[in-house]
């Protein structure tokens, strides 16, 4: 199989959005803070990124109420899944075929 | 466009927050060898000072006052190896920036307390039976439990830990005479050889 650089998802060009996957991929859900907490990064930053991996409908959210406070669990989605799959997949051969040409 | 080093580190980093985020590893290793100490203490203070030293499932010839006191020290035990553990925990997280009350350790926590809390109460059950020269074993083979269950949510060398425990309660419990020896080999000398390991290998 041949594989290029234009077979790896744009979704996945960021790391924090990188993240967010392998995070979810280990994990059956995880709410707002507890992603804040493993990525480090900003509120309004991993909002943002969250928005976009929705978009692509890789990560799906579940609106509940913990001790009446409003709490925000995600989800990866099969999508999801097999997208992020894939990703590594691809990082994995470009990473071999690089190796072989060097040697 | 990225260099084949950018890959190398996007799998790198892919690797290390699938593990970050499903595993708690701060948990101290230190933590381990002071509970060994904690239990070693307790364990010699119960047998040389209260002369407890149950050699039959049911200890009659033990006083009840002694008995209280016997139990003060367990709980004694218990309360500082835990306070030890998450302070020296805690100590660990900050120092690997990370926060000790997260996702990885409230699971990990959860998976222990389970078998630990139904350890407890069949504690409790015993004692209120009489059944004194059981209580050792119990403890160990219910620790024991808690920790094969708890190595999924933190270093897997925990899951021996677990094994080495249970098989101490179970033959403790065919060898009641030996129940207190056996506790402070599990509970003392296995937590403070453990700890040593994990210190050395994850710590330095």
């Amino acid at each position: 199989m041949k594989v290029s650089i234009d077979d790896l998802h744009k979704a996945f060009e960021s790391r924090v959005r990188l993240g967010i996957m392998s995070a979810l991929a280990v994990n059956e859900g995880l709410d707002f803070t507890s992603l804040k907490d493993f990525l480090d990064v900003t509120d309004g930053n991993l909002a943002t990124h969250i928005k976009k991996l929705e978009k692509e409908s890789f990560i799906e959210v579940e609106k509940s109420f913990v001790d009446n406070k409003p709490n925000t669990t995600y989800y990866m989605t099969q999508e999801g899944k097999k997208a992020f799959e894939e990703h590594l997949n691809v990082l994995e051969e470009i990473i071999n075929s690089q190796k072989k040409k060097s040697n | 466009m990225k260099e084949e080093q950018d890959y190398i580190q996007d799998l790198a980093e892919i690797r290390s927050m699938m593990e970050r985020s499903s595993k708690f590893l701060s948990l101290s290793g230190l933590a381990g060898v002071m509970a060994g100490i904690y239990a070693l203490t307790g364990a010699y203070i119960a047998y040389s000072v209260f002369n407890f030293n149950p050699h039959e499932i049911i200890y009659r010839s033990f006083e009840s006052s002694s008995l209280s006191m016997v139990i003060f020290i367990a709980i004694a035990v218990l309360i500082m190896a835990i306070g030890t553990a998450i302070f020296l925990s805690s100590k660990k997280a900050r120092k690997r920036d990370e926060n000790v009350w997260n996702a990885t350790s409230k699971r990990m926590i959860a998976s222990m307390a389970i078998p630990l809390a139904a350890g407890g109460i069949f504690i409790l059950i015993l004692l209120s039976k009489g059944l004194i020269g059981l209580i050792a074993p119990s403890t160990l083979l219910f620790y024991g439990l808690a920790l094969y269950n708890a190595s999924k949510f933190t270093f897997d060398d925990l899951k021996l830990l677990g094994l080495i425990q249970m098989g101490l309660g179970l033959t403790s419990a065919w060898f009641v005479e030996y129940g207190l020896l056996l506790w402070a080999l599990g509970f003392g000398m296995v937590h403070i050889i453990y700890g040593i390991y994990m210190h050395l290998k994850y710590e330095r």
